[in-house]
């Protein structure tokens, strides 16, 4: 994350800096004495995480929140909590860290922050999936993206509110639905065979039937999708 | 009565003796700077600039280690609010122990 500090006060512009270069995904691009000089540069200049000392003569810190037109993450800095309240108000606040800052409260407010951007990413990105690049997908789970290569999965099953993706490797249980990944999914390789059931063809060992081999799978083929798969087999 | 310290300051370090030096040598820069800042505020009866840096000295406050003391600034900074001086002469005590600490380190 590229961020940025602001804090009238010197000493506590270096702390803020020690303590980022604890963080290896922290990256400090700039640091401010003054509001006013940190407008400027946002206005050329774009960050992910500001750190901001609430308590600043002339134009404070929450002067400074109110100026902004497209806020990114803030983690408030200040010696008084009562301070802080005010700001709350807005989503894009993070944390406050009461001066003077501690390292392992400092790691808290960075994951909160990280946590923060990832949700932002998962949004953007429909909620749970997300087609990147032709052949891979990202999945979310309990907040972490998952990259997953298209080709490795093999058959995706609905269960309830949820569905089970089976890769080569390993299964993954995402909160979505089968219809939401099934747009997703590239034509050539993937068919839903059954309102439970979206195969990747390629992999299809045995067809018996009304049911399809798939590694060691025997998934039934609905009487209406049966010519399709069929059809689909023929361009194979 | 309460003794500044480094501890803070080598919690912040973590063994690192360049950190620890810069913050030390910035504290030995700055305090002194704002401290007469301070006492020109005094001298103008200036409230709002008064807790102004009555609020940037608590921080030096803060990492030299003097929890009391830090209550007693904090006291005067919500006094100074008030438009009301009483804690001034405690405050300044607190000035006068950190100016004679710096000289040591």
């Amino acid at each position: 994350m590229k961020c940025i500090i602001i804090d009238d006060e010197k000493t506590a512009r270096v702390i803020l800096k020690t303590l980022c270069n604890e963080i290896k995904s922290l990256k400090v691009l700039e640091d401010f004495p003054s509001a006013i000089q940190a407008i400027k540069y946002l206005n050329k200049n774009q960050v992910d995480l500001i750190f901001l000392d609430i308590h600043m003569p002339d134009f404070n810190g929450l002067d400074f929140i109110r100026s902004l037109k497209n806020p990114p993450k803030i983690i408030l800095i200040t010696s008084d909590p009562n301070f802080a309240i005010e700001a709350f108000e807005y989503g894009f606040i993070i944390d406050y860290l009461l001066k003077p800052l501690e390292f392992n409260r400092f790691k808290k407010a960075i994951e909160k922050a990280k946590l923060k951007e990832l949700s932002a990413i998962s949004t953007k990105v429909d909620t749970s999936i997300h087609k990147e690049i032709e052949n891979d997908f990202y999945i979310s789970i309990d907040r972490r993206l998952i990259k997953i290569d298209l080709p490795s999965i093999y058959l995706i099953e609905a269960k309830g509110d949820y569905i089970k993706i089976k890769t080569e490797d390993k299964d993954y249980i995402v909160h979505s639905t089968l219809k939401k990944i099934e747009e997703k999914l590239p034509d050539a390789l993937f068919l839903k065979i059954h309102r439970s059931f979206i195969i990747n063809i390629k992999k299809i060992i045995d067809i018996e039937d009304n049911s399809v081999l798939i590694k060691k799978d025997v998934i039934p083929v609905s009487r209406s999708k049966r010519p399709e798969l069929m059809k689909r087999l023929d361009l194979l | 009565m309460e003794q500044p310290n480094l501890e803070y300051i080598n919690r912040l370090a973590r063994g690192n003796e360049s950190i620890k030096k810069e913050l030390i040598n910035i504290i030995k820069t700055e305090f002194p700077e704002e401290k007469k800042e301070y006492y020109a505020s005094i001298e103008s009866g200036v409230f709002k600039i008064i807790e102004e840096n009555v609020h940037r000295l608590k921080h030096k406050i803060s990492i030299l280690g003097l929890v009391k003391n830090y209550e007693i600034a904090n006291e005067f900074e919500t006094n100074l609010r008030k438009l009301d001086l009483n804690g001034q002469e405690d405050f300044e005590k607190i000035l006068r122990l950190i100016t004679r600490y710096i000289k040591t380190i």
